[in-house]
């Protein structure tokens, strides 16, 4: 019991911490799967258009409520840069994972993962992306970017990514 | 010896219901394996003799191997060889009670092992009372000298059978996800073992994410996600052939898989367009059908042990619960009503209990309840603990248990571990690297 006692302080400790420093909280170890990290400013020499500017100038993510797949107003926004990037640079066609925290069991996760992508990709085809350019793959909670075992950690791994190929 | 005797007598007939226990004028030892507190039983089980040294060797990795089996099931306390009083060499002709009695073994092992010109092994065992002085059981069973572990387990089943009237789990295989690498970059690799660790080999090379291995009811074949070539889809694999199959061609990812009790069918969930069903194909025909029809998250489903119902779980109501359905699909009666979110649905190869995982608090917990939804009983707690999976006597579960990291994923550790129903014997099952997803194979035929 003390033990447990002690882990609770320590876990909100850490998202204290985290609250107050969000970028110190491991998004440097990268985006999703096989996308580079996503640049805080745009560094130079990023040719418009690229995959570069996707992620540095748009934004390749969004995030989700605990166990929630709808869209909050921020991912909204970002989708709504995201559809205007793509419907400009026709030439990418793209997946979008969809990605849960480690608070929740496998197959169950692999489902809600399916389910944010999903929200996703509904979103750019209703702001009039092509549907035949976009794919899904659900990763559950097997691919985190934020190892951390706090709520700081989970609130960037609950996430959609669009992946350009 | 009277406090056993009693004990179980009480038990069988409160918890069987049988009443064939009435006349035991020559009671022998018996474990009631459902009362977790028992001491567990003394028993004796010295060298497997032979003529040769390479036969008594053999005899001696026998024992070994009986011993940690019986050790491990918590029933057992396998008694310190050097306690002995009779030799290995005179048990052979004839146990002497009295010496047996006083080391308080309560149960004493005779056997011997005989290497065959051709390089079988032969191993005869009988099992003996000792307060009594009774022959309770026994057999003498040959294999190929590679296969000297199971007949080590089968001596171990026919032992844990005979004293506990429940069939054992010995001579059993466990399939599971061997995990190595950081945490955002786990290489995840299908491996299989003998249920004491043992003959560990790994299945896949951990080129493509794999998760969520189960058996097949001969054992031969296994179901299982893969994302080979970054598809996420049901396959199964021979273990004979080495052969892997994906289970035919579907618009969205399928995963969650299991076999039907008979084999000829798997069910699965699809995901597609942001909504997860479970569907079964049968495996003769290569027809599908689709089980469940509703915009919620359906999955995690497993069959009933006579194929007559499906157990599965579904956020239809709000939040993750536990429901049963007929194998062929449609209506659903949920049966958690617990606080919390139930997950991961396992029905016992006995029919009488449905293991799961359940969340509250933070906390993640394995837990069973009757098929009906009473009756809960919580066995496992921590950060997390998922995947329960039977052995197939009922009685024993493994799960694994995922510990918490730091930000750059230090203090991760995920390791597979069995408990008994009563809760009470809990015990790590070890692998050469992390674990997780266990399934426990049907007794090896």
């Amino acid at each position: 019991m003390k033990l447990r006692f002690l882990s609770i302080v320590a876990a909100a400790a850490l998202v204290a911490a985290c609250e107050s420093a969000p970028e110190n909280t491991g998004a440097a170890s990268g985006g999703g799967v096989s996308a580079p990290p996503p640049a805080r400013t745009a560094p130079a020499g990023i040719v418009k258009g690229s995959k570069e500017d996707f992620i540095a100038n748009v934004g390749d993510r969004v995030f989700f409520d605990l166990d929630k797949s709808s869209l909050r107003a921020d991912a909204k926004a970002t989708l709504d840069k995201q559809a205007a990037w793509l419907k400009t640079y026709q030439n990418y066609s793209f997946t979008v994972e969809g990605h849960a925290d480690e608070r929740g069991t496998r197959e169950y996760n692999l489902a809600l993962g399916e389910r944010r992508a999903n929200s996703v990709r509904e979103y750019l085809i209703a702001n009039g992306v092509a549907a035949s350019r976009v794919k899904v793959v659900s990763y559950g909670k097997e691919r985190p970017v934020a190892l951390g075992s706090n709520e700081a950690a989970w609130s960037q791994n609950r996430r959609g990514v669009t992946v350009l190929n | 010896m009277s406090r056993i005797r009693l004990l179980a007598a009480v038990a069988v007939t409160l918890i069987f219901g049988l009443a064939t226990f009435a006349s035991p004028t020559r009671a022998q030892v018996r474990i009631d394996i459902t009362n977790g507190q028992m001491r567990p039983l003394p028993i004796a089980i010295p060298d497997f003799a032979g003529t040769s040294g390479q036969e008594n060797q053999v005899g001696r990795d026998i024992a070994r191997v009986v011993s940690a089996d019986l050790e491990r099931s918590g029933l057992f306390k396998p008694i310190d060889p050097r306690a002995f009083i009779q030799t290995v060499a005179s048990l052979q002709i004839q146990p002497r009670f009295p010496d047996w009695k006083a080391i308080n073994a309560e149960a004493l092992v005779q056997g011997k092992t005989e290497i065959g010109p051709d390089g079988r092994i032969r191993v005869e065992f009988r099992l003996w009372d000792v307060m009594s002085e009774a022959y309770m059981t026994g057999w003498t069973l040959s294999s190929s000298p590679a296969d000297w572990r199971r007949l080590s387990h089968k001596v171990a089943d026919a032992i844990y059978k005979r004293v506990t009237g429940e069939d054992g789990y010995f001579d059993t295989q466990i399939v599971y996800v061997a995990e190595s690498g950081p945490k955002n970059d786990r290489k995840k690799r299908l491996a299989i073992m003998d249920q004491d660790g043992e003959n560990h080999r790994f299945l896949t090379e951990g080129g493509e994410l794999v998760l969520t291995p189960r058996f097949s009811p001969s054992a031969r074949e296994i179901t299982y996600l893969s994302y080979f070539r970054g598809v996420p889809r049901v396959y199964i694999f021979n273990l004979d052939t080495g052969r892997r199959e994906a289970l035919g061609n579907f618009p969205g990812m399928t995963f969650a898989p299991r076999f039907s009790p008979d084999g000829n069918k798997v069910i699965f969930s699809m995901a597609e367009d942001g909504n997860t069903e479970i569907y079964e194909m049968n495996l003769m025909t290569r027809s599908k059908a689709r089980l469940t029809n509703n915009p919620a998250i359906d999955t995690a489903p497993s069959y009933a042990p006579d194929g007559s119902q499906i157990v599965f779980e579904s956020d239809r109501g709000g939040g993750q619960q536990l429901y049963v359905m007929s194998a062929g699909g449609g209506g659903a009666n949920r049966i958690s009503f617990g606080d919390g979110r139930y997950a991961t649905p396992v029905w016992s190869p006995r029919g009488d209990l449905i293991a799961f995982t359940k969340q509250k608090g933070g906390r993640f917990f394995i837990g069973v309840m009757r098929p009906d939804g009473l009756g809960e009983r919580l066995l496992a707690e921590g950060f997390l603990v998922e995947g329960p999976t039977w052995a197939p006597n009922g009685r024993v579960l493994a799960f694994w248990r995922d510990s918490p990291s730091d930000e750059r994923g230090r203090g991760q550790s995920v390791r597979l571990y069995t408990i008994d129903l009563t809760g009470v014997n809990e015990r790590v099952l070890l692998t050469p690297v992390d674990g997780s997803d266990p399934a426990w194979s049907p007794l090896i035929p």
